[in-house]
């Protein structure tokens, strides 16, 4: 296709939908930016994908031709920044099951990107409540199940979603990881001795790697993906529940001096000093999260408590592998709203404070000029049960208009 | 006999604390079955409603304990249709169908489940087993009272029996290998077979009247079942599948026995043909955080309370604790609002509906004087995400306060919150249904 039939196309398209692609506006009654104070009666303009203005209604222009939509409350697209969905499928049947892969305890070569589904019903309903941006992949419940990602709730391809390819490698302490019979870890010691003794032998591999001669070894995926741990360009993101098992976690990651993000933690507030020394940042489970086994002593007020202590927190939907198969970071956000954690950090905690951990925030997690146009419209207060969603703007394009 | 003394036990118990009445003042009250009363004054004396009304229309007894309730809005205490707590069980894998078996005889009640439904207002539940059966048992009513043994939660019919129902299930929970049904039609068959039965017996039973030779020998099953056929014990019957539902009303009609639709997630689909069933006497919904997590509730959606309350059907809610948390259970009507369910009616849903689903609306689900003294306190509107429960109250005696520590910790959950607490879904272990 020659250049000029291509525009001629995209102009054909333009005219047939009404509105071009990467740009609008909208003025929301009260505009939360998760940068600052809210604006009242305020605008904003996306242009080609990004915020090219935002301020009051009297004093920015829309420019011609943009669409403008109207909603009263207007907040950063959400971020829930711990989740399985696109590989956790919403029928819950053997063939939609992508998450957690068990004939190893250690596979940190699985990529969440040969996984995903960016179709999957569920990333559509996230994306309807607002949710634009989830770190997603492999599950919880080994030792160290696979590498996650980052995308946005939208796109028919897997590239056409994606943020970071590799976003963090998930590992897991504790009862979670436990594995029986023969088969190990089959306990904590044993889980830690494991996690150990992998992590030496990539940075031993990582070191002669680095020598170009005949002893270098072969390519090992496995040993790659930790010694980009280990250099400190990924971080580990570890599931860990009980207070105990939260110290052990935090003892690896000094002895190896690797980044972590602890994930879970419902015994936080029993050790919240020592994960406050360490200078972690948290993703806490979800608020409604079940409590029984080792999630027994979680508590409503656990986010409230990590950012009293000036922990850096996320909430997350999770991962749940039965009814419901996914949560709603939107829900579990307004629920920590109302146990502690107020409103404006409750918003943080699933914006610009999720988009900082996931170091992503360069382009999501907040209204600010340059970032992606990524927004949720609501017709109230976003954390109250009642309330809508209205309307869904990603990278300027309208995703979703249905009131839900 | 024994049952009604035991009854009698408990009731003197729980009066020593209750010989004052108490006034409630300065509330919003919401009756439930009248207009919601600002400024509202609920007296209650003695495990009963005394009065309700406004400020302007109550004479507060003289030796009533006043509470001031300024700011709060207090609802009659909620009714949980369909509760796992207790760590109930039910049948085991030996037969599909349990009719003998009593829930009773396995609810822990040191689960902290129960306090943590006080902390959500529940004041009544009906704790029942699994749906991995076509019937896995008897269920139990119960009184969310502070407990010490299982009759410390019972609640009494009127000519002095047990108030319970019995669970069945149809669908995919129930199919399994044999014993048990590999298919849909297998399932139903299953269950005529062993309601003809208990027909058979209890033509049997007729048939020997007073002569005590012809009796067949006792089955406690059968007569669970015989019970059900003569509508004195109401089914509690899981179901998700539009098609699963029609096949309940259908056996509901061939056997004329009473029922209440659990889940229902497809009821949205056959919303008219519920609505003309004679026999169901309501459906009670689970409205769940996204769809799907098995396939039969691909199609759960929010917008199923609405449809089916406009389509006249009674609607209420249920926890399915553990599956959704008892300490929200607002959060369920409150969605069904987000769906366009009208407010009063939800509000309904959380009390009347359950009430008459239990077969206990002359007792529960409404503040109006001569029923029990259940309450639930909210800080604000009860459908707010932002509101708390503040008190619950049970037959006029206290169990829930947010201002006590203990109760706060199983509000808010902290550690020892959990305790005597295992993870369950439907009589199936954790590590089973992962």
């Amino acid at each position: 296709m020659t250049r000029a039939a291509s525009i001629g196309t995209a102009l054909a398209c333009l005219a047939a939908s009404g509105s071009a692609q990467g740009q609008v506006a909208v003025r929301g009654e009260i505009v939360h930016t998760a940068a600052g104070q809210p604006l009242r009666d305020a605008i904003v303009v996306v242009e080609g994908g990004a915020i090219s203005r935002v301020g009051p209604a009297d004093q920015v222009e829309v420019p011609r031709g943009f669409r403008t939509l109207n909603a009263k409350v207007i907040t950063p697209g959400l971020i829930d920044a711990r989740s399985t969905i696109g590989l956790s499928g919403y029928l819950n049947q053997a063939h939609d099951q992508d998450q957690l892969e068990s004939s190893q305890a250690m596979q940190p070569e699985l990529r969440a990107i040969d996984a995903y589904n960016p179709r999957e019903t569920l990333v559509a309903w996230a994306r309807s409540y607002g949710v634009t941006t989830i770190h997603t992949g492999h599950a919880p419940r080994s030792l160290i199940s696979g590498q996650t990602a980052v995308f946005k709730t939208r796109g028919n391809t897997v590239e056409e979603a994606l943020v970071k390819p590799l976003a963090m490698v998930a590992a897991t302490l504790g009862e979670g990881a436990r594995e029986s019979g023969e088969k190990s870890p089959g306990t904590r010691a044993k889980m830690a001795a494991m996690l150990r003794a992998e992590l030496l032998k990539a940075r031993e591999y990582d070191a002669k790697r680095a020598i170009e001669d005949d002893s270098r070894p072969d390519r090992d995926l496995r040993l790659e993906t930790l010694a980009r741990v280990l250099t400190g360009e990924v971080p580990l993101l570890v599931t860990v529940q009980r207070a105990h098992d939260i110290l052990t976690a935090l003892r690896i990651r000094k002895e190896f001096e690797i980044p972590m993000v602890l994930d879970g933690v419902a015994e936080a507030y029993e050790v919240i000093d020592r994960i406050l020394e360490a200078d972690v940042p948290v993703i806490v489970h979800p608020t409604m999260m079940r409590a029984a086994g080792e999630t027994e002593n979680l508590s409503f007020e656990t986010a409230s408590k990590l950012y009293a202590a000036g922990i850096p927190t996320a909430l997350q939907g999770g991962f749940e592998p039965y009814v419901p198969k996914s949560r709603l970071v939107l829900f579990e956000a307004g629920v920590a709203a109302a146990h502690g954690l107020g409103f404006d950090k409750a918003l943080r905690s699933v914006t610009i404070d999720a988009a900082r951990i996931l170091g992503v925030d360069d382009r999501v997690g907040s209204i600010e000029i340059g970032k992606d146009g990524d927004l949720a419209l609501y017709d109230g207060d976003p954390f109250e049960y009642s309330t809508h969603c209205v309307g869904v703007v990603i990278e300027g394009d309208v995703v979703s208009e249905e009131a839900r | 006999m024994g049952r009604i003394l035991l009854g009698a036990i408990v009731l003197a118990t729980a009066l020593a604390a209750q010989d004052m009445p108490h006034a409630f003042v300065g509330g919003r009250v919401i009756p439930i079955t009248g207009p919601e009363i600002e400024n509202g004054v609920l007296v209650i004396h003695q495990g009963k409603i005394v009065a309700v009304g406004s400020a302007a229309e109550i004479d507060l007894p003289d030796d009533a304990e006043r509470h001031d309730a300024s700011g709060q809005v207090i609802l009659p205490g909620f009714v949980d249709t369909h509760s796992h707590s207790g760590n109930v069980e039910g049948g085991d894998g030996s037969a599909p169908m349990h009719p003998d078996v009593r829930a009773l005889d396995s609810i822990n009640v040191r689960d902290a489940r129960i306090q943590k439904a006080q902390a959500g207002g529940i004041t009544v539940a009906n704790i029942m087993s699994g749906s991995g059966h076509l019937l896995s048992g008897q269920t139990l009513y119960v009184k969310h009272r502070d407990a010490k043994a299982i009759e410390d939660l019972f609640v009494y019919r009127e000519d002095g029996s047990l108030a319970f129902g019995v669970k069945m299930a149809n669908g995919t929970n129930s199919r399994k290998d044999p014993p048990f049904p590999g298919t849909r039609a297998k399932s139903a068959a299953l269950v005529r077979e062993r309601f003809l039965e208990a027909i058979e017996y209890r033509e049997k039973v007729e048939r020997a009247g007073e002569d005590s030779e012809e009796l067949p020998p006792r089955d406690l099953g059968l007569e669970t079942l015989v019970d059900v056929l003569e509508g004195d014990r109401v089914v509690h019957f899981h179901t998700h599948r539009h098609d699963d539902i029609v096949t309940i009303l259908r056996l509901a009609g061939e056997f004329e026995f009473k029922v209440v639709l659990q889940h229902v997630s497809d009821g949205w689909l056959v919303a008219d043909r519920i609505a003309a069933s004679p026999h169901v006497l309501g459906a009670s919904l689970i409205l769940i955080d996204s769809p799907g997590g098995k396939i039969e509730a691909k199609d759960n959606r929010f917008q199923t309370a609405p449809i089916l309350d406009r389509a006249g059907v009674t609607t209420g809610f249920h926890s399915d604790d553990p599956i959704t948390d008892s300490r929200l259970f607002n959060r369920m009507a409150a969605l069904a609002v987000r769906a366009g369910m009208p407010r009063e009616r939800a509000l309904y849903g959380l009390t009347m509906a359950g009430a008459l689903m239990l077969g206990l609306e002359d007792r529960i689900g409404s503040l109006e004087a001569g029923k029990d003294a259940d309450l639930v306190m909210f800080s604000g509107d009860p459908l707010s995400v932002y509101s708390q429960v503040l008190q619950t109250w049970v037959d006029g005696v206290k169990v829930f306060d947010r201002a006590d520590p203990r109760d706060r910790l199983y509000a808010e959950g902290g550690f020892g919150a959990s305790h005597d607490q295992q993870l369950t879904v439907h009589g199936i272990a954790r590590g089973e249904f992962e």
